[in-house]
């Protein structure tokens, strides 16, 4: 077990919702909104080739995030493009992130079969 | 106090009535409670690899299981008060997502499983896919135009 | 004429309030004012299969429990006047699909019971009926539902939200009785204050609340210790500290006799709902279970209740519209 890797994956993990928190409580954007902010900064920082860096650094901290996941929609488009030619654009992001994707789909509907919400007790 | 004149002023007398959210200790929930989640990923992600997995497939397995774990807490009733103690802390690991996608499939079962489960999941996580998809094509773009004139993107 | 001053009305015979009946979900139930409400649930779906059916049952039981109380036959009951925060009333109106009463659907946002408590003193002071059933209802679930995110996702809420009251409320006007009785009224006009944040709704309806109230006393010659007490619907914490404001503003102190029924109906520290109460059901539950009964006891003689409203939708917030805020006010004597 390499803890010094899982040490660095609190610490940039913490660090990128930290500053989600921020934006949270100083511009009154809504969850879905950040999400957004989020996905797109790290296509962006992806297709850049920036984010692979952090990637190296911090491992699960920098892929975890959803940063990660937009890093991913960036780094399988480019590989596959590189693969596969003009057609990857369109097919080599969601098939890198294919897994997050079709598992949040799945559960999602398993969860909702099976559950019902309550209310918020506190 | 004064005589309230216009839109303005009302707003301006408004925020600072308005009690601001504790920031310093939502930014210390979210700091740590972010952290413990990413470094339970990496916990996993270890364990794959000494397992022979190879690095996209250990991340792949990561977001699964951290998808399952939220959606599992979700259905159990438990993720909203991680995450109104946490805020982004749960909100921006890929959690948030997958609790962004159960928590309307359960909210409108009510309404049906096709029309209301089916068709609500993505009420809130919609956009993340509509611009993340997007933006990574567009990214695909620009990556094979610069391509093609032999320029690297940095 | 039965008008006084721009805007305020007096009934030339006060209308006598009766059978006030107060239905309150599991979180009011552990508020401060859980004696006073008749009966309170501990689910939130009360046996029903969505929020929507279960606030249905909340108005079908509150008005069912109003007319046993008050004694009157259903066929007795000319009109029933009744609304909620769901699309389209869908509460009150499903609620109501058996009770057999002439009924008209209201939306007044959360001064919806105010509203109904107006226009039934009118049909009856203008002698188109005799008996009035009035109605109204919230519930957080199937409000949050609508207009806010979905019960279990995981956000936080800021400071200055407020938390949809659970519960419906209703009663029955009639001609004759023995009290209390509504006296006057001063229905309230828009007033926009420019506010877009959906997570202030205190701050946008405030100056609806200040624009009826001050337009009350003007009207009728009063001022504020002529009542024993004063009631808004739910501005919460921060709105009930704006109209304080706005009031001495304008040369009227409402400090010492005035509160929010929001604000009474939880307890801000032990139930963590921020600033508050909100919803149809806020003033609706408190009137009927508290006021009412405190003017019953005599403990007041004379109040005046301000309802408050935001007239908005989600579709309109989206949209980047400000929030359009009402207030009507009622005065009640024994």
């Amino acid at each position: 077990m390499d803890w010094i890797m899982i040490l660095k994956a609190f610490i940039v993990g913490g660090t990128i919702c930290l500053i989600g928190q921020v934006l949270i409580d100083k511009t009154k954007l809504t969850p879905a909104r950040i999400l957004v902010a989020y996905v797109t900064t790290g296509v962006i920082l992806g297709g850049l080739g920036i984010y692979k860096h952090l990637i190296n650094f911090a491992g699960c901290g920098a892929t975890v995030p959803l940063t990660g996941f937009g890093s991913l929609l960036a780094k399988g488009t480019i590989s596959e493009i590189e693969s596969n030619g003009f057609i990857g654009a369109f097919t080599g992001g969601v098939k890198a992130a294919a897994g997050g994707i079709s598992a949040a789909i799945f559960f999602g509907y398993i969860a909702s079969l099976i559950s019902k919400p309550k209310i918020k007790k506190q | 106090m004064k005589p309230i004149q216009s839109k303005e002023e009302y707003q301006e007398y408004v925020d600072q009535k308005t009690p601001n959210s504790p920031i310093a200790k939502n930014c210390f929930n979210a700091f740590w409670v972010g952290g413990v989640i990413c470094a339970i990923g990496q916990i996993i992600f270890e364990i794959c690899k000494t397992r022979g997995l190879d690095e996209t497939n250990s991340y792949t397995i990561v977001s699964m299981l951290l998808v399952f774990f939220s959606a599992f807490l979700t259905g159990l009733n438990i993720f909203n008060k991680i995450g109104k103690f946490a805020g982004a802390g749960s909100l921006v690991p890929i959690t948030g997502f997958a609790n962004s996608i159960v928590s309307p499939a359960m909210e409108y079962k009510s309404e049906g499983y096709v029309m209301g489960v089916g068709a609500k999941m993505f009420t809130v996580a919609g956009p993340v896919l509509v611009y993340g998809i997007s933006s990574s094509i567009i990214i695909g773009i620009i990556y094979i135009i610069f391509n093609t004139q032999s320029l690297t993107l940095i | 004429m039965k008008k006084i001053g721009e805007q305020s009305y007096f009934l030339q015979k006060p209308v006598n309030i009766c059978g006030a009946s107060a239905i309150v979900g599991p979180k009011e139930k552990e508020g401060p004012l859980h004696s006073y409400f008749d009966q309170c649930l501990e689910d939130e779906f009360w046996g029903e299969k969505s929020w929507e059916s279960a606030e249905s049952k909340f108005v079908k039981e509150t008005t069912n429990m109003a007319i046993s109380k008050s004694g009157i036959a259903v066929n007795q009951i000319d009109f029933c006047l009744a609304g909620d925060l769901l699309n389209q009333c869908i509460a009150s109106s499903f609620g109501l699909r058996e009770s057999n009463i002439p009924y008209f659907g209201l939306f007044g946002a959360c001064s919806t019971f105010v509203e109904s408590l107006i226009l039934g003193s009118c049909l009856i002071d203008g002698d188109f009926a005799t008996n009035v059933l009035c109605a109204s209802s919230s519930h957080f679930c199937s409000a949050e539902k609508q207009f806010r995110f979905p019960l279990e996702l995981g956000n936080q809420r800021p400071p200055s939200s407020q938390w949809t009251v659970t519960g419906s409320g209703a009663t029955i006007l009639t001609k004759d009785g023995t009290g209390p009785f509504i006296t006057g009224f001063t229905p309230g006009k828009i007033v926009d204050m420019g506010i877009k944040d959906a997570n202030n709704m205190g701050a946008a309806m405030a100056g609806a609340a200040e624009d009826t109230l001050i337009r009350h006393f003007k009207d009728t010659g009063t001022k504020p210790s002529d009542y024993d007490a004063i009631f808004t619907g739910d501005l919460g914490y921060i709105g009930k500290d704006i109209l304080i404001d706005l009031a001495s503003s304008k040369g009227y102190n409402i400090k010492s006799n005035y509160t929010d029924c929001g604000v009474m109906i939880f307890d801000k520290e032990k139930q963590d709902t921020h600033s508050g109460g909100s919803g149809c059901g806020c003033v609706a539950s408190v009137f009927c279970g508290y006021i009412y009964k405190m003017l019953q006891k005599k403990e007041y003689k004379k109040v005046l209740l301000i309802a408050t409203g935001a007239l908005m939708n989600s579709t309109s917030s989206q949209q980047g519209e400000s929030i359009p805020g009402i207030a009507h006010a009622v005065s009640i004597k024994i």
